[in-house]
């Protein structure tokens, strides 16, 4: 019995070590380069190195406001998520309430459609996006991203997912007191989604935040890039200056970890969602 | 009875309207935006399109030229061994971090906040951050120094070990997400099982390997199908980290199509190359679904 208790022990350490090891190689760069982004630059590379810098250079973070319109990146940004994500709620949960409480001819083959085009790789899409983009007259236009992004088949099959757990006698009876569908699904059906909601704005406002493939095809014009492009052309531009590469890149994070700290079920819960999209 | 019959089909038509003016909004921008493209790039592939006039009729040119041009070999080539390497490994890891995170410890929730860290970063940062700390003289070479080895590895600078750093940051990167679907599948798992288990005499790997292992075998069979379908796609990582280079030792397919289409304005043989991604991410997809037959306890 007493060796047992022993074993457990060491098994128990031994679990605890691979659980901070595990933890210490994910958070290791984030540590660095939030450290890294203090020091002068001669002592990035220092042999040998220290973690924390010997001299703090907080002006690293207004040098790169000096050196590219870093504010502006971040209010494009904000901008293309906020907007994204807001048309992306309203056209998916009207579709969403169609496929799980409306009848009508063509409805699962219509829904099966939308499945399908999940698996279709963004490097089919893009050069026809491209095209009508430009025949539309918005390239290089916060519109025309915002377009792209409005209309995911992923959102329409999230929120589907959950209102078919809504009991239908919910809405029969809102029917019978002669309630209209738009009444249904802002007044009933919607508030009831909350949870599933939450998570589709979480996971779009990340999505088109981190997005960079999208902004580097539509986009050209210096002033109107976002921060992952703005981040890139950074590094080809100035790809000596590593920390204010470092400064910009640790500022581009914060908005992002301040949503996942508080709302950080939904982000995971949404992540693991989006495993289907790819 | 009649009267009735009419008065569904009116309410039936009446509801078909009500969905036709819901699905509106998204079904539109999802033909056009989702739906045409991909009729419009199969057409595109067929031709010698430069984004601009000219746009000749080629037929399957484009496609027989691909098979035949090292650069696609190449992409191609590193595309699979990527793939090879990095699913197995996430997921291998991914198992081992459910497990941990699985055990009833205080505080434990911590570790998943860490965990999933990196999922939730931009893929541009999480390549400027580790392109650095690949450096020559970044942290991970003077760890390597510290700990006796007089000639590390120079990364991303070196044609022999770029794709190896990059499979090494997606590991890192993907093994968290892996962890959080898997802890679910095996929070899942009756204990019932694992009690009959050692009430049959089995020790904590027989459990593991004859309890845990098939009952987390669909959600495992989840994550193989996503992750590769993402390797298939890789493109972020490779452009913040290595531009396909050096030379073309990290080119990849989706870099492929972007270099062939955005770059060199060959828009008719780049459309071409994504054809053939799609066809073959349909084809490993397939192959998982019939092979999960063998090894998939529903």
């Amino acid at each position: 019995m007493k060796t047992k208790t022993l074993g457990n022990k060491i098994l128990l350490v031994l679990i605890l070590i691979i659980l901070v090891a595990l933890a210490a190689a994910m958070l290791f760069p984030f540590i660095w380069m939030v450290l890294g982004s203090f020091k002068p630059k001669d002592e990035l590379f220092a042999v040998p190195m220290s973690l924390l810098p010997v001299r703090w250079k907080p002006s690293n973070y207004s040098d790169v406001f000096i050196k590219i319109p870093f504010a502006k990146y971040y209010v494009n940004t904000a901008k293309v998520a906020i907007f994204s994500t807001l048309g992306q709620v309203i056209t998916c949960s009207l579709s969403a309430y169609a496929f799980a409480k409306l009848q009508f001819k063509g409805r699962d083959a219509l829904f099966m459609l939308y499945l399908a085009t999940m698996m279709i790789p963004y490097q089919v899409t893009m050069i026809p996006q491209y095209e009508l983009i430009r025949n539309m007259g918005l390239l290089d236009s916060h519109l025309g991203l915002i377009l792209l992004h409005c209309f995911s088949p992923f959102g329409v099959f999230l929120l589907r997912q959950f209102m078919l757990s809504i009991p239908d006698s919910f809405v029969e009876a809102a029917r019978i007191e002669g309630a209209s569908d738009t009444t249904i699904l802002t007044r009933i059906v919607l508030p009831l989604s909350t949870s599933a909601l939450a998570t589709l704005v979480t996971l779009k406002f990340l999505d088109s935040w981190n997005d960079y493939t999208a902004p580097m095809i539509m986009l050209s014009s210096k002033m109107k890039y976002t921060l992952q492009l703005g981040l890139r052309t950074f590094q080809q531009e100035f790809g000596v200056e590593y920390t204010l590469i470092l400064a910009g890149t640790t500022m581009s994070l914060i908005p992002i970890l301040i949503i996942y700290i508080f709302a950080q079920n939904y982000f995971i819960e949404g992540i693991a969602a989006g495993g289907v999209k790819g | 009875m009649m009267q009735r019959k009419k008065s569904t089909s009116a309410y039936m038509r009446s509801q078909r309207k009500t969905a036709l003016f819901f699905l509106l909004p998204n079904l539109i921008g999802f033909l056009l935006f989702v739906v045409y493209p991909v009729f419009r790039a199969a057409l595109i592939s067929l031709t010698n399109w430069n984004g601009f006039k000219q746009m000749d009729f080629v037929g399957f040119y484009n496609y027989g030229a691909l098979f035949s041009d090292s650069t696609f070999r190449i992409s191609l080539n590193n595309t699979l061994l990527y793939t090879i390497v990095t699913v197995p490994l996430s997921i291998a890891f991914g198992i081992l971090m459910a497990l941990l995170m699985n055990m009833k410890l205080p505080g434990i929730k911590v570790f998943r906040t860490i965990y999933f860290l990196p999922q939730i970063t931009s893929m541009i940062a999480i390549g400027l951050v580790w392109s650095l700390v690949l450096a020559k003289y970044g942290p991970l070479n003077q760890i390597l120094i510290a700990l006796g080895n007089t000639n590390p590895p120079k990364w991303i600078s070196s044609t022999k070990y770029a794709l190896t750093s990059v499979e090494i940051v997606s590991i890192w990167r993907s093994m968290g997400y892996n962890a959080i679907i898997l802890l679910a599948g095996l929070q899942g798992i009756d204990a019932v099982l694992y009690e009959a288990a050692k009430l049959d005499g089995a020790n904590a790997f027989q459990s593991f390997l004859h309890v845990t292992i098939p009952m987390l075998s669909p959600t495992i069979f989840f994550c193989l199908v996503t992750q590769m379908i993402s390797s298939f796609k890789v493109f972020d990582i490779i452009i913040a980290m290595t531009q396909g280079g050096p030379g073309r030792a990290t080119n990849v397919l989706a870099y492929f199509v972007y270099n062939k289409s955005f770059v060199d304005s060959r828009f008719g043989y780049a459309s071409a190359a994504a054809f053939i991604m799609f066809a073959i991410i349909m084809v490993f997809t397939a192959i998982q679904f019939r092979g999960q037959k063998k090894w998939v306890n529903y």
